[in-house]
This record gives C-alpha cells, structure tokens and sequence, in this order.
C-alpha cells in the first residue's frame, strides 16, 4: 500500500490537513449524533417518570413482577460486552489484528447473550399476558379495572423501551460483525482505525441506556 | 498532529470490576426499604430511589470517561458532551417542574 495520506487510496480525506484532525472530527460528529440519542431515550424516561408518579401502585405492582436477578445477569453480561469492546477499539489502536478480531466477535457474543435473555423476559410477559393490547391482563398482577390499564401503560413502555434498546443492539451487532471481516483482512492499523473507534461509542452509548433501564424499570418500586 | 492517546487495559478491567460492584451494590440496596423521609423543602423522598439513580450516574461517568475515552478527548469534543447534558437537564427539570406544581393554583390542574 502507498503511504496512508496520499495517492488515490488515500485514508485522509482532501479536506483535513491530517489524520489526527480527521479523526477529532469524526469523533465529534459521532458525538453529536449520540447526543441527539440522550434527547431521544431523555425523552422516554421523562414520560415514564410523569407516569410513574400519577400511577405509583400500579407500576410498582407492574415492576415487581420483572425478575430482578436475569435484569442483574443482563447488565453484567452487557458491561462485559463493553469491557471487550473497550479492548478491540485498544488492539485496533495498537495493530494488533487477531486480538481485535477476537474482541469484536466475543463482544457480538455477548450482545447476543442479553438480546437471548431479552427473549426469555419478553415470552414470559406474552404467557402471562402482560403484552398491551386487547390480549392484555392485569390477573397475573392481581390488578382490575384503571389500576390494570394502568399496569398496562407501565408494559408499553416497558416494551417501547426495552425494545428500541434492543433494536440498537440489533443494529450494533451486524456492524460488528463487518468490522470483524474488514479487520481480519488488514483495514485498520495504529494510523487508522477510526470506524473501529466510533462503533466502540456506539456500543458503549447503548450500555449506558440499559444502565439506567435496569434501576428504572427493574429495582424501583 | 494530534497524537493518540492509548489507554492501558488494566484501566479498562478496573472499570469494569467497579461497573460489576456498583450493579452488585444497587440490586442489594434495593431489597432493604430505606424509607421516605422529608428532607427536600418537607416533601416525602424516597431514598431507594435516590441511591438508585445516583448509582446510575456514577456508573454512567464510568462509561463515558473511560471506555469512551472523554477523559482523553479534546476540549471541544468534551464541550459538546457537557452542552448534552445540560441540554437533557432543561428537557428533565423543565416538565417535572411543570407537572410538580401544576396544583399549587386554582383552576383546571390539567392532568
């Protein structure tokens, strides 16, 4: 290969000076579009906690019925998942190719480790018919009438953002997987490893949303 | 030329080894009932929830400062990260603070 920044395949793109002003950009520009993320998942805590306060028994009576320990498993195996991509985004910074291969598919292990457990919570909301809509039921929570509608809007948002949380894994995981491939054929290196770097935020951005998913929707009550 | 600044992976296991402790911590503390005493303006606090969220944020600091590198990051990056913040604090304090006091004053409470 010709030398990074210049020639027609270079890495630098014509309007940065070098590298590392390329790189603070991207970074920035990533940073920008994770901040408009924290409006976005800002605004759906905001309603659950309006909610919260007008339906306190019912959604502490909805709550409780979640299983604390596979929510506890969950956050474990998704700050492992950070931990390894924290790691991949390092071996791609140092070069080292195997290493940040190996980082990236343990991290697609683990992120599809929490959406397995994800399933498994969402199959026992559907047997108990917790799911919203005309099949829902407030039995299981030993709630009728307003107190069961009210449960019911503690399970859509129980659903709208466990699964838009989810729906970033989704996304994730594929890119992971490309960067894998594209890694493994020699793309990144201590000069360039950019794309490896901001899917690393990215990643790390929808470990942060689960961190406040679990207290809000598991533990308090 | 900006130079790249390569964290050393020990940093890395030492967050996550806090991460884990902090998720250890906050699922215990919320099976003990730490009550609701009246400690802002004589208004009713429940402390699980404080705690909760406050093991939250720390946790989230975490993240951001170390994994995503922000500690390390150039002044402007860190600017747009703190301008988020404040951003979302308006969007949070804002409504509370509306349905809070939606029935101090007479007339249609609205919710």
């Amino acid at each position: 290969m010709a030398s990074p920044t210049t020639g027609p395949r270079s890495l630098l793109a014509h309007h940065f000076a070098d590298l590392g002003e390329q790189k603070d950009a991207t970074t920035l520009g990533m940073w920008l579009f994770l901040a408009q993320e924290v409006m976005f998942f800002g605004g759906l805590f905001l309603v659950y906690t309006v909610y919260r306060f007008n339906f306190h028994d019912a959604f502490a009576a909805a709550s409780h019925h979640l299983d604390v320990k596979l929510g506890a498993i969950n956050t474990a195996v998704l700050i492992g998942s950070s931990l390894t991509m924290a790691l991949a985004v390092h071996a791609a910074a140092l070069g080292k190719r195997q290493q940040l291969v190996v980082f990236l598919l343990l991290t697609v292990l683990l992120g599809s480790a929490f959406l397995g457990v994800k399933v498994v919570e969402y199959a026992d909301k559907y047997h108990h018919h917790l799911v919203p809509g005309p099949g829902f039921s407030g039995e299981a929570l030993h709630l009728e009438g307003d107190r069961a509608r009210q449960a019911e809007m503690y399970f859509s948002l129980y659903f709208g953002m466990t699964g838009l949380h989810a729906l970033h894994m989704i996304v994730g995981i594929p890119i992971l997987l490309a960067l894998a491939v594209k890694g493994w054929r020699g793309a990144y290196s201590p000069e360039y490893n950019t794309p490896v770097e901001f899917t690393g935020l990215y990643w790390h951005f929808v470990d942060i949303v689960w961190i406040f998913l679990f207290p809000f929707l598991y533990l308090i009550h | 030329m900006h130079e790249q600044h390569v964290v050393s992976p020990r940093i890395y296991f030492a967050i996550f080894a806090a991460l884990l402790l902090l998720t250890l911590v906050t699922v215990q503390v919320a099976a003990i009932d730490l009550g609701e005493p009246e400690i802002f303006f004589g208004k009713r606090v429940p402390l699980n929830v404080v705690v909760a969220l406050v093991i939250a944020c720390v946790k989230a600091v975490l993240v951001i400062l170390f994994f995503m590198h922000v500690k390390y990051s150039p002044r402007l990056t860190q600017l747009v990260i703190g301008a988020a913040f404040v951003w979302l604090f308006i969007l949070l304090a804002v409504t509370l603070s509306d349905y809070w006091s939606r029935g101090w004053v007479g007339g249609n409470p609205g919710t």
